[in-house]
């Protein structure tokens, strides 16, 4: 019990430390940006009083921190403090009410474009999910019950493919083949329900390669154990030892991994959706983050993204605690 | 054990398409058979002939020259980005493992942490974005989330085999801090860093190729697989030439794909008990 306290209090501290990094990070990673950003984003022919005014709206005229080390006329550098009037306290206050600022090209609140677009990408990441499972099960437990065959080495070296060719690649094949060639399905979009099944195979992939190798070791090493050889003796079918007994236990080392890919799929989901212009938190941060160089926008994807992936992992972590309380004490 | 004779002989694969990628990449300018630049508009969409080896693109660009050329532009991310972040992960590694306390609490509860919790390949979108894109800011990026891994790994075998005896009779002998570190316990947590950087070029040359495809990494005259992949997927490109997209996502395959197996091999040579599975 003092363990399980002690435990679940330090993942919440990890948690709260890493959110609280990230938000610094995107909140202080815009002062690298080369150039003015409102001269980046107004262009070259802008008055000086337009600059001035939309530096001034979007908080660009506040110092960017609590401190910092401007030069003197002759040159030296001093220590300035500026309070509370900065970018960062800012920033974290209007987070603390819901408020991601306004984006620098058409001057919407951050938060509502984001949460526009984050239900296609929850549901991009969910059909990935599914459809990595529904091969990696049977495909890893057909290698693990026949492990040595040609069949297991067969499902090895698909896996590893699977897991060397990257989404982009995979992705635009697709597209050639079941709209281009076959024209069976739209090239992009969100407009059917069928127009998810490219996208979510192609950030599937990886994920159904690295859980068929999960699978199949976890399926081995299961049928090495006691209960099998119980299970075989008392007459049970071997269809039924594997997938009731045997898959049972074997899946707990792979609902971990499941929770730790929902994060990867998310940021993964950032290169399938410029593919199949599948409309979630992805495109918004490529198409109107960074190709428009909306730096506001940018933060708010990044956090958001980043927010979720941390979630997730935080979740899972738990998950995999309270399924197997052999990990707790250790 | 079949299965290990099977694994192995995809290292041999993997060190094959290697050594030929490093080839090529070496004396690009002579292998390549036309200017990689050069646009020839009536020249376009042309399929793999004896002209084109591997086609023409949309501009009439020669995508055989073009894919010898992005070998170079990958090799060098990759090796780079491994080298750095591999010296760099080491150093940091080895200190917090090897002096503990407040650096290593730092490292090890704070940094690692921060590191895994975060999606690498979004934090190398994040500061790209805000950096401006370059192959040098992109390589910046690639090692900035790159040495954690290396660094994980290194502290791991510090705290492992400084407890070994002959780390104690070489304190007791009176060797000082830096000899015990270099000369005695680095050596011995060398193999998994083979294995890590292996994985690790895979790796940097993947994300390579995803940060040029998403338009953040090397600009696009260059012929990076990625952007020529980027560009060969538009809707009429795939229509009349398809051969344009699937020659550089070979390319970047079989190079992911070498790299996996070279590392993935070197694991199960090096941990006998791996091999028995």
């Amino acid at each position: 019990m003092k363990y399980k306290l002690l435990g679940a209090l330090r993942r919440i501290a990890i948690l709260l430390l890493v959110v609280w990094t990230v938000v610094s990070l995107v909140t202080l990673l815009i002062d690298l940006v080369p150039g003015d950003p409102a001269v980046a984003i107004l262009g070259e022919q802008a008055t000086p009083e337009q600059v001035a005014q939309f530096r001034e709206k979007h908080g660009l005229d506040r110092p960017p921190f609590f401190f910092s080390f401007p030069r003197d006329p002759s040159g030296a550098r001093h220590f300035e403090w500026h309070g509370l009037s900065n970018r960062y306290t800012e920033y974290w206050w209007g987070l603390l009410h819901g408020d991601m600022g306004r984006s620098f090209r058409t001057d919407e609140p951050v938060i509502k474009l984001i949460f526009a677009r984050y239900p296609a990408t929850i549901e991009l990441a969910i059909a990935a999910l599914l459809i990595a499972v529904a091969i990696a099960i049977p495909l890893g437990v057909l290698a693990g019950r026949h492990k040595g065959t040609w069949i297991d080495s067969f499902s090895s070296v698909l896996a590893l493919v699977g897991i060397s060719l990257p989404g982009f690649v995979i992705g635009p094949m697709l597209v050639y083949l079941f709209a281009v060639k076959l024209g069976w399905l739209s090239a992009s979009g969100r407009f059917y329900p069928e127009d998810i099944i490219l996208p979510a195979i192609t950030l599937g992939a990886a994920l159904s390669a690295i859980l068929t190798r999960m699978v199949r070791s976890s399926v081995i090493e299961e049928l090495g154990e006691d209960y099998v050889r119980t299970a075989r003796a008392k007459g049970l079918s071997e269809n039924k030892v594997v997938y009731k007994h045997v898959l049972k236990n074997g899946l707990i080392p792979v609902v971990t991994i499941l929770g730790l890919q929902l994060g990867v799929l998310l940021a993964g989901a950032i290169i399938t959706e410029k593919i199949f212009g599948w409309p979630g938190i992805g495109l918004l941060l490529v198409e109107d983050g960074i190709n428009k160089r909306d730096y506001r926008l940018i933060q708010g994807c990044v956090l958001v993204i980043s927010v979720t992936y941390i979630l997730a992992n935080t979740l899972t972590d738990m998950v995999y605690r309270w399924l197997d309380p052999r990990i707790r004490v250790s | 054990m079949a299965d290990s004779f099977y694994m192995s002989r995809l290292a041999i694969f993997g060190l094959v398409v290697v050594a030929l990628m490093v080839v090529v990449a070496i004396f690009a300018p002579w292998i390549a058979t036309h200017d990689v630049g050069a646009t020839d508009l009536s020249n376009i969409y042309r399929e793999p002939s004896a002209a084109h080896w591997f086609g023409t693109d949309a501009t009439g660009r020669d995508v055989f020259s073009r894919v010898v050329f992005g070998a170079r532009i990958s090799l060098q991310v990759g090796i780079v980005v491994v080298v750095v972040s591999s010296v760099v992960g080491t150093i940091i590694g080895a200190l917090a493992g090897y002096y503990g306390g407040w650096i290593d609490r730092v490292v090890s509860g704070y940094v690692f942490n921060v590191f895994l919790a975060f999606p690498g390949l979004l934090l190398a979108i994040a500061l790209v974005a805000f950096l401006g894109s370059g192959l040098n800011k992109l390589i910046l990026a690639l090692c900035i989330i790159g040495w954690v891994g290396y660094a994980r790994l290194i502290r791991g075998q510090v705290l492992k085999v400084r407890e070994y005896d002959f780390v104690q009779a070489a304190r007791a002998l009176g060797a000082s801090d830096l000899r015990i570190l270099f000369v005695h316990i680095l050596p011995n947590a060398v193999q998994p860093l083979i294995v890590q950087a292996s994985l690790g070029m895979a790796g940097a040359v993947l994300s390579e190729a995803s940060l040029s495809f998403l338009g953040l990494g090397v600009p696009p005259p260059a012929p990076s697989w990625g952007v020529m992949i980027d560009e060969a997927r538009g809707f009429n490109t795939l229509m009349s030439a398809p051969h344009v997209l699937i020659f550089p996502g070979i390319a970047i395959a079989l190079t992911v794909l070498a790299f996996n197996f070279i590392g993935d091999g070197l694991r199960e040579y090096l941990d006998p008990r791996q091999r028995k599975r």
